[in-house]
């Protein structure tokens, strides 16, 4: 692999072809020099697009009119060409800051899919063509008699095709395997192990090829990182890089043994957020949890401080009051409480959920408490449980339009704002334990806006307190404007 | 009587004896061995065990069928599970280096568990099952087959009854094998259309158009329907379980079948002003598409899987044949030609096979034991397979004999496809 800045490559008048198509797989890495400022600069402006389109998919409906209106409205105007240039060359960078574990890997290909599928969305239908030509993607067609005999039951599959389209419009016989988006969100006719794709839906097609491509090359590159890490002027970049988007994870442990056993019913009122409020009460009330729920809250009591040893005591005493004797807690439902602190099996330490994860992983379904009560609750029983745990009617309407509009994270944030009775939470939720902190900075008097100096953790307070070195070190004010990028307010 | 009363005590004098002359180790080890077309496939298999006083061992794998027997004749498994080929020795795995030992391939499989169904019958809870309620699983079964067959294309599904409270089903086919997690997870979703937890109330929302598959589900709800939840469960009889019924429906026609019901209490009526009142509403409105009789059959009767027993390669599931420990029934493949007279109550026992086992024996038993003096090597089989046929595991053997059958014929099949493509030039 060629790194940028190292090799003394010249490329000559290929580079006009080289960019021809506005939107690339990426297959081949960039193989001219560039400035260290550059590869700053390019890294950092790609990963705040990449940021951009995370908060997108969150507070919109992915590719609704919203969304793209949004999107397009990042993306600035240079020449067609210098995008094109830095497009490859930017992502090829963060490449190199995302190959490094599972979580960053996943956060990289989700974001990198879903800017691809609005650039893809927003080409004109012959330049589609012309991509997948270019690309060699080449699915079977349908033979006309066969789109005839199955005409009905493609229209009742496939959103948005008439008569008419299944006639004139190509439709492609794709082997499931490939197309499983549109399997799994129902959106595609299947017969015999085949999913008959109709031809304005092919972005969904070629997007499973972009992440399998994209999947394999992140861990090719993760094999060849010790070279690039071992570049000191690179080294301290990309790892601030790649620890941007994570933003606090609470997986370090502070304060452990802080919080005591008793106190926990009155935290859950006060202090937790909504989701772990609900699971508490479902502990408490039904003696049990199912494992989703064990995860979601067992990880945030984690987080909040408790030890191992109090986990422990915490889980059987409950379980105990139902139909699991001492006995079996020990066999059963101990090794899982172990397993969370990282005390069996591969010895991973378990990281407490962010919302994010909260919301997009992992639906409840029946006997199920876990997930997020905004976004998975019916909208009455959620007013009714606000109602029970006293919140204004004003208040409660606030909180289901901001349900209503899709943004969980807000509507738990103004459930915040009501329960400590202040005007604006101050902090840009996105994480439970987050939300735990905060609340109990708030109720031990006052807030505290110390910087924090630690650059292994980001705080989430306000940018505007972050103090800037008065000389002009190109490479401090960098990692400045990278850490305001864990702050998404 | 198929019961013979099961006691749990006795299970550590039962399974040595099953093990020893029942468990069809022959079937089961060309089964996991699928026509020894891949190197090592049952040699990288995970087995788990879990022994007596509930200790649970993982990573065990055996290099032949005589030394499954064997172990397993020897560790007296009360449960078994199959889980994933791996990319090394299960039972060597501490020896590999780290992050090299993967698993690789494993059946596509699911897990219907009736609590998941507890908000919708009325009959039974948590693990409690009856006649009444065990046409939840039929009508699973018939959905979930006819999908994975006629959507999927996957040809060799075994299903098998869990011994308790629900049924699994085994894909067995060479392409379901090799899925990734990812489709694994997107097959588990299509097949999904109940969703929420305690929090929903309406938890199938149908929208136009209609997708063939959720029609083809439909029709076989339909087909159980009115016996199943209208009689059956009774879902209209009672206030208090009409209220449930109603609370998926919108206010007006809340409304309006309210007062209905109060001159009309035959639930089979009751159903029909129903399905005729959505029907009305759907032509007065300008919305089209409200499907709410059609929801409320679903919510109550379509299959509920858990996606997390389906997604993971490397999950482990109960062994076909296994016993289960609370029950003593054994986990018998379910023959689908039959499926409408299965009957989970008739399923043997453990200590039923045993005391068949007993029974004095014909005369054309002595003439095979002489046979086997004879020659010891096949006599252990050849008694084995004797055996299980003398008791009442005997038809559901018989099942796993065709299902292998069938799959074995696919193999020729496809190694004569590929011998003839080669021969051309």
């Amino acid at each position: 692999m060629q790194f940028p800045g190292r090799r003394k490559k010249l490329i000559g008048s290929s580079q006009n072809d080289l960019y021809d198509h506005c939107l690339q797989f990426y297959g081949q890495p960039p193989l001219e020099n560039i400035s260290l400022t550059e590869f700053e600069t390019f890294a950092v402006e790609r990963l705040k697009l990449l940021k951009t389109v995370e908060n997108l998919g969150v507070s919109c409906v992915k590719n609704s009119e919203q969304y793209t209106k949004k999107l397009d409205a990042e993306i600035s105007r240079i020449s067609e060409y210098e995008k094109r240039r830095k497009d490859h060359i930017s992502h090829f960078i963060l490449r190199l800051a995302y190959c490094q574990t599972e979580d960053l890997r996943r956060w990289f290909i989700q974001q990198e899919m879903d800017l691809f599928r609005y650039r893809f969305n927003d080409l004109h239908s012959k330049h589609k063509t012309d991509f997948l030509h270019k690309n060699n993607l080449k699915y079977e067609t349908v033979s006309a008699e066969e789109k005839k005999s199955l005409q009905d039951k493609l229209i009742a599959s496939s959103y948005g095709l008439s008569g008419t389209k299944v006639e004139e419009h190509d439709v492609y016989k794709v082997p499931f395997q490939d197309a499983l988006d549109l399997v799994r969100t129902r959106k595609v006719y299947l017969l015999a192990g085949n999913a008959y794709i109709p031809h304005h839906e092919i972005v969904t097609i070629v997007l499973n090829d972009f992440r399998t491509r994209l999947s394999k090359a992140l861990a090719m590159t993760a094999r060849s990182l010790p070279a690039v890490q071992s570049d000191e002027r690179l080294q301290p970049l990309l790892s601030h890089l790649s620890h941007a988007y994570v933003g606090q994870d609470y997986s370090i442990q502070k304060n452990i043994g802080k919080i005591s056993l008793e106190q926990i019913d009155a935290l859950s009122g006060k202090s937790f957020p909504l989701c772990m409020r609900h699971l508490h009460k479902a502990l408490r009330e039904n003696h049990h949890l199912r494992h989703g729920g064990r995860m979601q809250y067992g990880l945030f009591l984690k987080g909040i401080g408790l030890s191992l040893e109090q986990a422990l005591q915490f889980w059987r005493s409950e379980f105990v009051k139902g139909k699991v004797d001492a006995d079996k807690f020990d066999k059963a439902y101990a090794y899982s409480v172990r397993h969370m602190f990282g005390k069996e099996g591969k010895r991973t330490d378990y990281t407490p959920y962010s919302c994010m994860k909260v919301i997009l992983s992992n639906p409840p379904s029946q006997g199920d408490y876990h997930g997020c009560p905004f976004r998975h609750s019916d909208p009455e029983l959620l007013k009714q449980k606000l109602q029970n745990y006293k919140v204004s009617p004003s208040g409660t309407n606030q909180i289901l339009e901001l349900v209503k509009g899709m943004h969980y994270q807000l509507a738990c944030q103004k459930y915040f704002e009501l329960t400590h009775n202040v005007e604006d939470a101050g902090f840009s939720l996105n994480h439970p334990n987050q939300y735990f902190t905060e609340s109990q900075k708030l109720l031990s008097g006052g807030r505290d806006i110390k910087k924090e100096v630690d650059m292994s953790q980001r705080s989430q307070e306000n940018p505007a307190s972050v103090t800037r070195p008065s000389q002009a070190n190109s490479k401090q004010i960098f990692l400045d404007e990278i850490q305001e990028l864990s702050d998404p307010s | 009587m198929s019961t013979s009363d099961y006691d749990p005590a006795c299970l550590p004098d039962l399974l040595p004896l099953y093990y020893r002359r029942l468990f069809p180790f022959s079937q089961y080890y060309r089964w996991l061995s699928y026509g020894g077309v891949s190197k090592n496939y049952f040699q990288n298999r995970e087995f788990s065990f879990t022994l007596k006083d509930d200790i649970y061992v993982r990573y065990q794998s055996f290099t032949t069928q005589n030394e499954l027997e064997k172990e397993m004749q020897k560790m007296v498994p009360y449960k078994i599970d199959i889980g994933a080929v791996y990319s090394h020795r299960p039972s060597q795995h501490n020896a590999v280096k780290s992050g090299t030992f993967q698993a690789l391939e494993k059946e596509l499989v699911f897990d219907i568990d009736m609590t998941d169904y507890d908000d919708v019958r009325r009959c039974c809870s948590a693990a409690d099952i009856c006649s009444k309620c065990w046409t939840l699983m039929t009508i699973a079964i018939r959905i979930l087959d006819r999908a994975l067959r006629e959507d999927f294309g996957f040809h060799h599904l075994l299903w098998v009854y869990s011994g308790r409270r629900g049924v699994h089903c085994w894909v067995c086919d060479d392409a379901a094998r090799k899925l990734s997690v990812a489709a694994r997870s997107a097959v588990a979703e299509y097949l999904s259309l109940v969703k929420g937890g305690e929090e929903t109330v309406r938890k199938v929302v149908l929208s136009d158009p209609i997708h063939p598959f959720i029609n083809h589900s439909l029709s076989v709800v339909e087909r159980y329907f009115q016996q199943y939840a209208i009689v059956d469960q009774d879902i209209l009889g009672s206030k208090e379980s009409v209220d449930k019924v109603l609370a998926v429906l919108p206010e007006d026609i809340k409304k309006d079948l309210a007062v209905s019901f109060k001159d009309e209490k035959d639930p089979m009526k009751r159903w029909n002003l129903l399905c005729d009142l959505v029907l009305r509403k759907k032509s007065n409105s300008k919305k089209g598409g409200q499907y709410f009789d059609k929801e409320i059959m679903l919510q109550y009767c379509y299959p509920r899987l858990d996606v997390n027993v389906s997604k993971g390669v490397n999950h482990l599931l109960k062994s076909p044949f296994s016993v289960h420990p609370k029950t003593g029934r054994i986990s018998v493949p379910i023959d689908l030609k039959e499926l409408d007279t299965f009957d989970p109550f008739e399923v043997p026992t453990i200590s039923l096979i045993c005391e068949e086992l007993e029974k004095p024996r014909a005369e054309e038993a002595e003439e095979d034991d002489m046979k086997d003096k004879e020659n010891e090597q096949e006599a252990g089989e050849r008694r084995r397979i004797r055996d299980y046929k003398r008791t009442s595991l005997a038809k559901y053997v018989k099942v796993f004999d065709r299902f292998l059958e069938a799959m074995a014929r696919s193999r020729k099949g496809e190694m004569l496809k590929k011998s003839d493509l080669q021969k051309d030039f």
